[in-house]
C-alpha cells in the first residue's frame, strides 16, 4: 500500500479548491480534500444533493478539478451506474475510474434503492459515504444515521424526549450482504488512513464501499476546531471502528489499547448535552456505552483481554 | 445570467471567492516549534495552509476560514489562533 504524506508544496494535487462555500471547521469539506488527494485525477465524480453539492457548485463556479456531476438526491449510485457502462461501452474504461460521494441522508435512506442495484449489477464504482449523522444542508433533521441519543431538529430532546430513538444502519454489512467485495469503515480523523483506503477500494475491481463517519461542527454543536478531535474520539471510544471486509471476511481492525468511556466523545457535542442534564440522561448513557462495548466484542476492538 | 448547455461550469472557479472574510481569528505559527508533521495541511478543509522550503508553513489569508483546526491538531504546538482586528 502506497504511504502517503504530504510534503506540502507542488505534491499537493489540491483538486478540490479553496473558495468553496463549508462552514469554518467542515469535516466533510476536509474528507472530500483527502479523497481527491489519494484518488488523482482520472476520476469522475457524482454528487447527490447534499451539503457537498451546495457548498462546491454555486453556478458559475465550481470548486472540483476533476469531471463531477450532480444527481438527484436519490441516484448517485445509478448516475454513476451510467457513467462507468457508458464508458465501457465507448471502450475508454482504462481513462477514468468513477466516483460517488453522497452524504448519510442520500445513502441510507434516499438513495438506498438505487445503491442496492448498483452493488447487484457490479458496476466497477467506488461509492463513498460521508456520514455526518443528519440532514445537516436543510437544518439538522434526523436520518436513519443519526446515533441514538442525539438531539436533531425532527428529533428534539426535551421533557419527554431524549432525542434519536433508533439505532444507527449497519451500512457497511448491507454492502457486505451484497456480496461487494471491498467495504471499509474511515474516519476523517484518521487522514491517511482514509486515503490508504480510497486507493484500494478504487484499485478493487467491481463496487467497492466506503463509510466514512465526518463531523459536522454546525450540526453536532461543537467548537470548529475540534472537527478532527472529535472524529477521532469516536473511533477511539468505540462507537466508530475502523475495519476493512475483503470478501466478506473482517480484516485491518484498528484496534485500542485504552478503549475510552463514550462520555469523553457525547460530552463534547451540544446534540448529547440533554443527557448530561436530563433525568434519566445516565440510562441513555448507558445504552450507548452498550454500543460501543458490543462493537468492541464483534471487532476485538480492546487490545488487551 | 445565461445558462451554458448543462449548466457546465469551468474547473476550479470558486477561487475567485475569498473566503478569508468569514474569519474572526486567524492562525500564526512560530516555526521553531515547527516539527514539519503536516497534520495542518493535511487537515484544513480550505486548503488554505501551504509550505515551502524557504519559508516553511504559511498561511494563504485570502481562503483562511478561521476554523483553528490547523492550531488544534499541531504536534508542536507551533499554531496559535489570534484575535484579528480588521
Amino acid at each position: 500500500m502506497g504511504v502517503y504524506r504530504f510534503e506540502g508544496g507542488d505534491t499537493v494535487k489540491n483538486l478540490f479548491v479553496s473558495g468553496h462555500r463549508a462552514c469554518a471547521g467542515c469535516g466533510m469539506a476536509i474528507a472530500v480534500k483527502l479523497i481527491l488527494e489519494a484518488a488523482g485525477e482520472d476520476v469522475i465524480v457524482v454528487s447527490p444533493t447534499g451539503c457537498l453539492e451546495i457548498v462546491s457548485s454555486p453556478y458559475p463556479e465550481t470548486s472540483w478539478r476533476v469531471p463531477w456531476i450532480h444527481s438527484l438526491f436519490e441516484n448517485a449510485a445509478s448516475v454513476a451506474s451510467g457513467i462507468e457502462a457508458g464508458l465501457k461501452a465507448l471502450g475508454r474504461k482504462h481513462e477514468a475510474k468513477v466516483l460517488a460521494i453522497a452524504g448519510d441522508g442520500a445513502t441510507a435512506d434516499i438513495g438506498m434503492g438505487p445503491l442496492s442495484g448498483m452493488f447487484e449489477r457490479g458496476h466497477d464504482i467506488t461509492y463513498i459515504c460521508y456520514d455526518n449523522e443528519a440532514y445537516m444542508n436543510t437544518g439538522v433533521q434526523r436520518s436513519s444515521m443519526t446515533p441514538p441519543g442525539a438531539s436533531a431538529t425532527t428529533s428534539p430532546a426535551g421533557k419527554v424526549s431524549f432525542g434519536e430513538i433508533h439505532p444507527k444502519k449497519d451500512l457497511a454489512s448491507i454492502a457486505v450482504a451484497h456480496g461487494v467485495g471491498y467495504v471499509a469503515t474511515a474516519s476523517v480523523g484518521y487522514g491517511l488512513d482514509l486515503m490508504r483506503k480510497v486507493r484500494r477500494a478504487i484499485d478493487h475491481d467491481g463496487p467497492s464501499f466506503i463509510h466514512l463517519h465526518t463531523s459536522c461542527c454546525t450540526g453536532w454543536r461543537h467548537p470548529s476546531s475540534k472537527t478532527i478531535e472529535i472524529s477521532r474520539l469516536a473511533v477511539l471510544t468505540g462507537l466508530w471502528p475502523l475495519y476493512e471486509v475483503v470478501d466478506g471476511e473482517i480484516t485491518d481492525v484498528k484496534r485500542l489499547p485504552k478503549r475510552l468511556p463514550v462520555e469523553d466523545y457525547l460530552k463534547t457535542q451540544g446534540r448529547f448535552s440533554h443527557l448530561f442534564r436530563m433525568e434519566g440522561g445516565e440510562e441513555i448513557i448507558r445504552r450507548i456505552q452498550a454500543i460501543a462495548d458490543a462493537n468492541a466484542e464483534r471487532f476485538g476492538l480492546d487490545l488487551e483481554g | 445570467m445565461k445558462l451554458r448547455i448543462g449548466a457546465i461550469a469551468d474547473p476550479g472557479t470558486s477561487i475567485v471567492n475569498r473566503t478569508g472574510g468569514w474569519r474572526s481569528e486567524k492562525p500564526l505559527i512560530d516555526h521553531s516549534l515547527c516539527i514539519r508533521c503536516f497534520n495542518c495541511i493535511l487537515y484544513c478543509p480550505d486548503s488554505a495552509v501551504k509550505y515551502s522550503e524557504k519559508e516553511g508553513i504559511y498561511f494563504d489569508y485570502d481562503f483562511c476560514k478561521g476554523c483553528g483546526i490547523c492550531a488544534n491538531e499541531c504536534s508542536g504546538r507551533a499554531i496559535y489562533m489570534v484575535m484579528e482586528e480588521k
